[in-house]
């Protein structure tokens, strides 16, 4: 059944993604005053989205082991936070790669970018944790408090383009009131959103599967040793 | 305006290759946890059986 979940998964994101390229590169023209560097914009929104939506469901999975004392929830926390950082890390580098020719610079330290960054260091800091720690209930009790802890940090990532203008660019998108972009030109970004989570989704199952076998590996060394 | 289409390449190059290394270290992994687990049930297999001896 999860095999097939992820090969559904795998194939709609992969058919996804491969038409969005088409319509990024052959439907949208260039924008008027970026020109074609624009499209980063088709990976840079959608993998930020992702890389959120994943750290709340990271977070969420963290409340429910610190409720339940459940590991399956840990194993989710653990995958999911993973995967999204993964996609963190492609926000910030493409985000830098079109900062360096909108902006003239591959970096400033201003709200959006040091907040995200931070939440990129907590949640690097969330791994490195996780491999610091033999014993799984401690391991796990200890990276969901760091997980609620640092999605805090989400929210002020979300709204800092509001609250504070600086040199990201404010809200474009039509959901946040944006209104900076031609219908034409939207479109393809929630289509992209809906490839990375689905390709997202299937990354977080396997490394699921990978705990459940690593948890299986201890128990049966734990009962080796036994004899 | 040649930077700007190569800066976009980079940009997608970028997005792409993180995906594509993460991916394969994802299925590297794989390996080696399959490899683990049947050397760890073989282990167990040998150590009962000597205990039943």
């Amino acid at each position: 059944m999860r095999l097939k979940i992820i090969l559904v998964l795998s194939v709609l994101s992969g058919a996804l993604l491969a038409w969005n390229l088409h319509t990024m590169f052959l439907n949208v023209p260039d924008e008027a005053n970026q020109g074609a560097v624009f499209r980063i914009i088709y990976f840079h929104v959608p993998s930020a989205i992702t890389s959120m939506i994943g750290f709340y469901a990271g977070m969420f999975a963290g409340i429910a082991y610190l409720a339940r004392k459940d590991l399956r929830f840990d194993a989710f926390a653990a995958s999911v936070n993973e995967v999204s950082l993964v996609f963190a890390t492609i926000t910030l580098i493409t985000g830098s790669i079109w900062g360096r020719i909108i902006w003239g610079i591959w970096w400033t330290w201003d709200y959006r970018l040091t907040s995200y960054f931070v939440c990129w260091l907590m949640y690097l800091g969330y791994l490195m944790l996780r491999r610091a720690i033999d014993e799984p209930t401690t391991r796990a009790r200890l990276s969901a408090v760091l997980s609620i802890f640092a999605c805090v940090d989400i929210v002020l990532v979300w709204k800092s383009i509001e609250w504070y203008r600086t040199q990201h660019p404010g809200p474009v998108l039509s959901i946040r009131n944006g209104g900076g972009m031609a219908p034409g030109m939207e479109a393809p970004i929630y289509w992209n959103l809906l490839a990375l989570a689905m390709l997202a989704a299937v990354l977080t199952i396997m490394r699921m599967r990978q705990q459940t076998m690593q948890r299986e590996i201890d128990s049966l060394r734990r009962y080796a040793h036994a004899f | 305006m040649g930077s700007n289409f190569t800066f976009m390449f980079y940009g997608f190059l970028v997005a792409w290759m993180v995906v594509i290394l993460y991916v394969i270290w994802i299925a590297l992994r794989e390996r080696k946890l399959r490899d683990e687990l049947e050397r760890v049930k073989r282990m167990v297999d040998e150590r009962e059986r000597e205990t039943k001896k």
